[in-house]
């Protein structure tokens, strides 16, 4: 049957005929890099226009559609602008820093690529503390923002980052602390072994209320992580123009939008792993027939179902609530978030150990 | 208690709190996920709706062009089939407006006693320093100028955005003091 691990495996026999093992590791790794650029390219392209279409949807308003059939290339339009227009660096900037942190951006983003599943055996890296890695990984893209804040000189930007560093490392407690409640029900790092774990049935139907808070919990912590609306503080545009990349232009600029379309991608297929299975179909229970049908829709489908249905709730959000000052943002966090997961993991921990899960 | 609540200000809310505060908390927490679920239900509801589309796909729907009924695009001088206006020439228009874009040049016409009487000679009006604020309209005691729709104003020479409202030869409509 065609899947992406057959591909995969049919590839590496291929170049094992002809390339002693050392070869094939190298050409792998090439061959990896070079998919995994595409679909950041692909990512970016379809994320932008859906954000637009959806924020469009929402607000009564009809979207980009005049580029392309229903404005489909209205992205690619938007890509080749900033292709082609000046990536300007500011005089007064620290010239290293400033044209580092974008790069920084988009390398953090690539690393957290590495220990998703895409499809059923279908992972760049068999991970064991995968979700250590990630969560670990995560934080550091808070440094390319500080980093950009910083070389661009511009009060409004230092402004942004400064935010963003505040913000990234409050709400960074409560993802990892809802991300441990999944932890604390499998028992494994490894997110292969937490999907496997889900093979009758998906955590968040598995888990009972407690693994709903933390679901809802999660979700709202990767928003803020991702610094999008209601917490995008860090480039709030009435109050700081655009926070820390105000002195970005072309490429540069696109690399850090990229970035961030990618983070919200790369947030959303975490928790789809995490809570709702990864590759695994919906199977309930014992309808058998059911099943069966659910198995013939091929595992990469609904890994990236259930990460698309993740990117639209997140947008939903986006252009649903209005945007928190920063003392209500660190009250959500301090004051409700942090000791209402920190209550969560205690029941999730009495719940594995009783078994009360199914 | 209201339904809106916002978590930071309910949580900074003065006032008794006999009930405990870990009541109000759970309330707090609550409330604030109830009214965020509303909104979410609202825009939901757009998304899935596409009944209503505000968007006016301008230069393509030029005959079919809904325009909002507060709309001010520039003032007018409007003209009976008698070549007749309204206009008494007392200046009232010009003195409330802003910016100077107003400026009435009179004139004494004889009426059939013999006796002089101020009417007006030109009406002059500069579009491109109008900022459409509607004192004028407002202003005037006859009704003599409104405000008309029209918008497409771009021209190359800008000496043609002043305008001279009164047409050639009419006067005041009987009647009018």
């Amino acid at each position: 049957m065609w899947s992406f691990s057959n591909i995969s495996t049919n590839i590496d026999e291929w170049l094992r005929s002809f390339l002693n093992p050392t070869w094939t590791m190298v050409a792998e790794m090439v061959i990896v890099g070079i998919c995994v650029i595409s679909l950041f390219a692909v990512l970016g392209l379809v994320l932008v226009l859906m954000e637009r279409k959806v924020s469009a949807w929402i607000q009564i308003r009809l979207g980009p559609n005049r580029v392309g059939p229903k404005g489909i290339l209205q992205s690619f339009a938007d890509t080749l602008k900033l292709l082609v227009k000046e990536g300007m660096t500011p005089d007064g900037s620290d010239k290293f820093l400033f044209n580092f942190a974008p790069l920084l951006a988009i390398i953090v983003a690539m690393l957290l690529m590495a220990p998703i599943a895409f499809a059923k055996d279908f992972h760049m890296w068999d991970l064991n503390i995968g979700v250590l890695y990630v969560s670990a990984v995560s934080s550091i893209s808070v440094i390319s923002i500080l980093m950009a804040g910083w070389a661009s000189n511009n009060k409004y930007s230092l402004m942004g980052a400064m935010r963003s560093g505040a913000q990234i490392v409050s709400y960074e407690l409560s993802a990892g602390l809802s991300i441990l409640t999944i932890v604390v029900l499998c028992g494994s790092l490894n997110l292969n072994d937490i999907i496997q774990s889900q093979v009758d049935g998906w955590w968040i139907f598995k888990g009972h209320l407690p693994v709903l808070i933390s679901f809802v919990i999660f979700i709202i912590a990767v928003t803020a992580e991702t610094n999008r609306a209601p917490f995008d503080l860090a480039e709030a545009e009435s109050e700081l123009t655009a926070g820390f990349h105000t002195e970005y232009s072309g490429m540069k600029f696109a690399l850090f939008f990229l970035a961030e379309y990618v983070n919200v991608f790369i947030v959303c297929a975490i928790g789809a792993t995490l809570f709702l299975g990864g590759w695994m179909p919906f199977h309930i229970g014992n309808w058998t027939d059911f099943n069966h049908v659910m198995d013939y829709v091929p595992s990469s489908l609904w890994f990236f179902g259930k990460t698309f249905f993740l990117i639209f709730l997140i947008m939903w959000f986006r252009w649903t609530f209005p945007r928190l000052r920063i003392d209500q943002l660190l009250n959500l966090e301090w004051k409700y978030l942090l000791p209402i997961s920190m209550v969560n993991i205690l029941l999730v921990t009495l719940m594995a150990i009783l078994g009360w899960h199914f | 208690m209201n339904d809106i609540h916002d978590i930071s200000s309910a949580s900074k809310a003065p006032g008794p709190r006999k009930a405990s505060g870990f009541i109000t908390y759970i309330r707090d927490v609550f409330y604030a996920v109830k009214s965020l679920l509303v909104g979410l239900r609202r825009t939901g509801y757009y998304f899935t709706h596409h009944k209503e589309i505000i968007t006016q796909q301008y230069p393509d729907n030029r005959e079919t062009l809904n325009l909002p009924e507060r709309f001010k695009g520039e003032v007018v001088m409007p003209h009976d089939e008698n070549n007749e206006h309204a206009c008494t020439g007392c200046t009232a228009c010009e003195l409330a407006c802003p910016n100077a874009t107003i400026k009435i040049v009179t004139k004494f016409d004889l009426t059939p006693e013999g006796k002089k009487k101020k009417a007006i000679d030109k009406f002059v009006y500069h579009l491109e320093l109008c900022t459409m604020c509607n004192l004028c309209v407002v202003a005037c005691p006859t009704d003599a100028i409104k405000m008309a729709q029209t918008f497409e104003h771009s021209v190359f020479d800008r000496g043609q955005l002043t305008k001279i409202l009164n047409k050639p030869g009419s006067k005041i409509r009987e009647g009018v003091e």
